[in-house]
């Protein structure tokens, strides 16, 4: 059963439409990693699900409960800000004790000074006291309790903002952005951290991100929304694997999937320069197409007899691998290949290669961005070459 | 070395003559405090007066007027017009600053307006009314015109423009209400834009002789200054020894506590961005 279901979400402000009927359905204990460029309407969908913000349609639906016109505190969500969003004047410990004790303790008994006398409060005071120690331990931030946000580092206040989030055990977890702030290493680190959270808690979580390696590596499924349509949500390795739009693959992958623009003839195959491609499954007919290769299934090799013919132009080392920029003889496209250092060291710059493509990973799309699906493709450029 | 020590110099005799220029009047105010009678009104000006008649004017000073009452006066007038207009103002600024309403604009444009009218042009109005009500000579006449300052809310406005909207939300999602919000959120994080504001109104008001001379007549509810009026009134305006005695008691007060309080204005003021 879904925990959380999010209905044809429709958003616009100033007449600029932000989202564009947004459907996503999150199950018990999922992770959602939300990822798109800045500006496509990930975080005003966020804070359309907090409540902080109201769509102009669509429904938002919470363990079963339609929540559109409920207020924000109501609604039982937590979220981690960007920001953080401590409160300065508050110490970490009061910082998580706070939403507890607005849960708990009535009005009167939160008053200042009269709160204090009435029957009751003691108890539930010390109750939260040791829940906001609990959750303080449970995070290795204990002994940060006494200080205020100001005195504390940034991963620390993640932290903190992490615990005041966790301690009302919410129905629904959202996250904005929440390790922007933090420099690479302690980033990396808190992915694992925030993952085994999550896990414990099994708590469903809509975590925004424009970082698609965090996506990748947190999320049970990824969803990516460009331009205020999600274009797909699917599971990590299947949305890198096998995207369903051009720009969701364009979006995810470093360095960026290449895309050649070429047509599709008659017959059904596909030809760039030298190198002509079967696409099968699909009723023939000429139309211009996509052709999108990731850098990692592409071959360059020192050869001169190739199908395709390329430059090399720049290489770019990156420790474990490194990127090779060629471009294309034939079509004067750049091409970017994925090698490992030991095959670069033969890729100097200016040396003319050959280009192999892995036939089985090209994906088709049409001019429109979508997939041309249940294609596979073959080679038929060998048989080209035999007769040419 | 030498170019910057004497800069320095430069710089600094510069400081202490506008501060001369500035502290002159009070200067010689105290000084005046301490001459006797005859003293003032010779023809030579001495800063050091040549008989110290410090105790006899205080005395006189004292004695002459309930200078308790004036001073407490003071201090309730101060206390409640500040109290009032700033919990008048900070729900104001708030709404006005982290709200969306549609009167949003209409109200930013009435609170300019505000702060064009000064308090002469509404006083006749204004007595005329608590005339009518009958409230004239109590606080309530002295206090209830400033109840809602332009200023406060326009100073407010500004600094919670500049409170980040998480924070906002963050409270939000954890259950307070837009007056949790307030008192829980904003206010504790506003304190130097209060401390900013406090200067000025208690500053205002405690030196005001304008409205409490038109409302009051009673030496009852007489202010500082108005007290000072009526002891230069008693007196025919001659003993100025004496005067000068109050007027020093009068603004003591002020001077103590910008004293004892100074980092903290100062602070306050810079915060907002606001130059006296």
């Amino acid at each position: 059963m879904s925990v959380l279901s999010l209905r044809t979400i429709t958003k616009s402000f100033a007449g600029n439409a932000i989202l564009k009927g947004v459907s996503l359905e999150a199950d018990e204990g999922e992770f959602i990693a939300l990822v798109g460029p800045s500006g496509c309407g990930k975080s005003t969908l966020l804070r359309i699900v907090a409540g902080l913000d109201n769509a102009d349609g669509g429904d938002i639906v919470i363990g079963g409960r339609e929540v559109s016109s409920v207020a924000a505190a109501d609604r039982n969500v937590a979220m981690v800000f960007q920001s953080y969003a401590l409160y300065p004047h508050l110490t970490a410990g009061q910082n998580i004790a706070v939403p507890l004790a607005m849960r708990r303790l009535t009005a009167a008994q939160r008053f200042p000074f009269i709160g204090n006398l009435l029957p009751g409060q003691r108890q539930i005071r010390a109750d939260i006291q040791r829940q906001v120690r609990e959750m303080a331990t449970s995070l290795r931030i204990d002994h940060l309790l006494d200080r205020k946000p100001g005195q504390m580092s940034g991963g620390q206040r993640q932290r903190v903002a992490l615990a005041r989030a966790m301690v009302r055990h919410p129905s629904v977890f959202l996250m904005d952005e929440p390790l922007s702030n933090l420099d690479a290493n302690l980033r990396v680190h808190a992915r694992g951290e925030i993952v085994e959270l999550h896990r414990r808690a099994s708590v469903p979580t809509l975590y925004v991100t424009h970082d698609q390696s965090e996506a990748l590596s947190m999320a049970d499924r990824v969803a990516v929304m460009i331009g205020g349509t999600l274009l797909q949500l699917a599971p990590p390795q299947e949305i890198y694997d096998d995207p369903a739009h051009i720009e969701v693959a364009r979006f995810l992958g470093q360095p960026r999937i290449n895309v050649l623009e070429t047509r599709m003839d008659a017959s059904g195959s596909v030809r760039f320069g030298a190198l002509t491609l079967a696409a099968q499954n699909t009723p023939p007919s000429e139309t211009p197409v996509l052709i999108g290769v990731r850098p990692e299934f592409v071959r360059l090799s020192p050869r001169t007899d190739g199908i395709l013919k390329a430059r090399v132009e720049r290489t770019e080392f990156l420790g474990s691998e490194v990127i090779v920029h060629a471009r294309l003889d034939a079509i004067g496209e750049a091409i970017v290949a994925k090698v490992a250092p030991v095959e670069a060291a033969t890729l100097s710059e200016g040396l003319p290669v050959s280009v192999e493509i892995e036939p089985d990973r090209v994906m088709l799309f049409a001019t429109t961005g979508e997939r041309l699906r249940a294609q596979t493709i073959a080679v038929a450029s060998m048989l080209e070459k035999a007769h040419g | 070395m030498t170019r910057l020590s004497l800069g320095r110099v430069l710089r600094l005799s510069l400081l202490s003559l506008g501060a001369l220029i500035f502290l002159a009047p009070y200067l010689f105010m105290i000084s005046t405090a301490g001459k006797a009678q005859s003293e003032i009104f010779s023809s030579s000006l001495a800063l050091i007066p040549e008989q110290w008649s410090y105790v006899e004017n205080f005395t006189k000073a004292l004695s002459r007027v309930s200078m308790p009452t004036l001073l407490w006066n003071g201090v309730v007038v101060c206390a409640l017009i500040f109290i009032v207009q700033v919990v008048v103002a900070i729900p104001c600024a708030y709404a006005m600053a982290k709200l969306k309403f549609r009167a949003a604009r209409l109200m930013m444009v009435l609170v300019m307006l505000g702060l064009l009218v000064p308090i002469h042009a509404t006083a006749l109005p204004l007595y005329v009314a608590f005339d009518r009500l009958s409230v004239l000579n109590s606080y309530m006449a002295l206090v209830a015109p400033f109840s809602i300052s332009v200023f406060a809310i326009f100073l407010f406005l500004q600094f919670f423009r500049a409170l980040p909207d998480d924070l906002i939300h963050a409270a939000r999602l954890d259950g307070m209400s837009e007056t949790g919000i307030v008192a829980r959120v904003v206010v504790p994080n506003a304190w130097p834009a209060i401390t900013a504001f406090a200067i000025f109104s208690v500053v205002a008001h405690w030196n005001d002789l304008f409205w409490p001379l038109v409302v009051v007549t009673n030496q009852e509810y007489a202010t500082p200054p108005l007290g000072l009026l009526y002891f230069r009134a008693a007196e025919a305006g001659d003993d100025y020894g004496a005067l000068m005695a109050a007027t020093l008691i009068i603004t003591l007060p002020l001077v103590a506590a910008f004293l004892i309080a100074q980092k903290r204005f100062v602070e306050g003021i810079t915060m907002t961005g606001l130059k006296g």
